[in-house]
């Protein structure tokens, strides 16, 4: 259902943190959670908290290597978000039309 | 990416139109106005105030977060789970008055409504010039 992908997607980056994790892996490439973490100003744990958030969202993936995970961006991810704005930009098209008959029809 | 996500999350719409921005803002701001071009309404416009949108599927809560007479009104939108911020902007012009809709700030509203009922009014919103009234959703 696409409501829930675009709800899954604006929660996801709606926390200032992991959009920044977002934004520095749609940056970097790929990084590891220690990686993320120098950066990050919060805890290893609270980093791959985040980063389990946004692989659920569908905004990051990630690859075993050993002992290491290395995550990177699918920018692709925020696909539902654009389906959602332009479905809200048709209605708003839609009002709009509405308003300029309304305005005809009132008196000045 | 060029933009950040988040910031990049808005919708708008502008058009000139051709009238005094006094009548702009009455269809703007006149619950009886409102309801012939957006939906049933109790608005004020009164900064803080809280009130609904409503139509038979549902309400839009919203809240009046800025009243700048015949120029500015913004408020708050939380609907189908996602709370954001709706702002009109009257903008006269040598020629004629210029009317901006942004909407903005996307999150998830902690109030969601019910999965079901948003996939239904996704559904609807989905058809080109889609009505949000309730004729379509009853034909489900």
């Amino acid at each position: 259902m696409p409501v829930t992908a675009a709800n899954k997607v604006f929660a996801a980056i709606a926390d200032p943190t992991r959009r920044a994790i977002f934004e520095r892996l749609a940056r970097s490439g790929e990084l590891t959670v220690r990686a993320l973490t120098d950066k990050a100003g919060v805890s290893q744990p609270a980093v791959s908290k985040h980063l389990g958030v946004l692989k659920l969202a569908g905004l990051v993936c990630d690859r075993h290597e050993g002992r290491q995970t290395h995550y990177s961006a699918r920018p692709q991810g925020l696909t539902p978000l654009a389906d959602w704005m332009s479905l809200y930009a048709a209605f708003w098209q839609d009002r709009f039309d509405r308003l300029e008959d309304l305005l005809k029809r009132m008196d000045q | 990416m060029n933009e950040t996500p988040a910031e990049a999350l808005s919708v708008v719409v502008e058009r000139d139109v051709p009238y005094p921005p006094e009548k702009v803002w009455r269809a703007l701001t006149q619950p009886h106005l409102i309801e012939e071009w957006l939906m049933k309404n109790d608005f004020k416009p009164d900064v803080g105030l809280r009130f609904n949108l409503r139509a038979d599927w549902g309400a839009v809560d919203c809240q009046v977060l800025e009243v700048e007479w015949n120029k500015t009104l913004s408020y708050t939108w939380a609907a189908y789970g996602l709370e954001s911020v709706v702002t009109w902007t009257l903008t006269p012009t040598t020629t004629e008055p210029h009317l901006r809709m942004e909407q903005s700030g996307f999150r998830p509203d902690q109030q969601a409504g019910l999965p079901e009922r948003q996939g239904r009014v996704a559904a609807v919103l989905c058809e080109p010039g889609a009505d949000l009234g309730a004729d379509r959703l009853n034909e489900r």
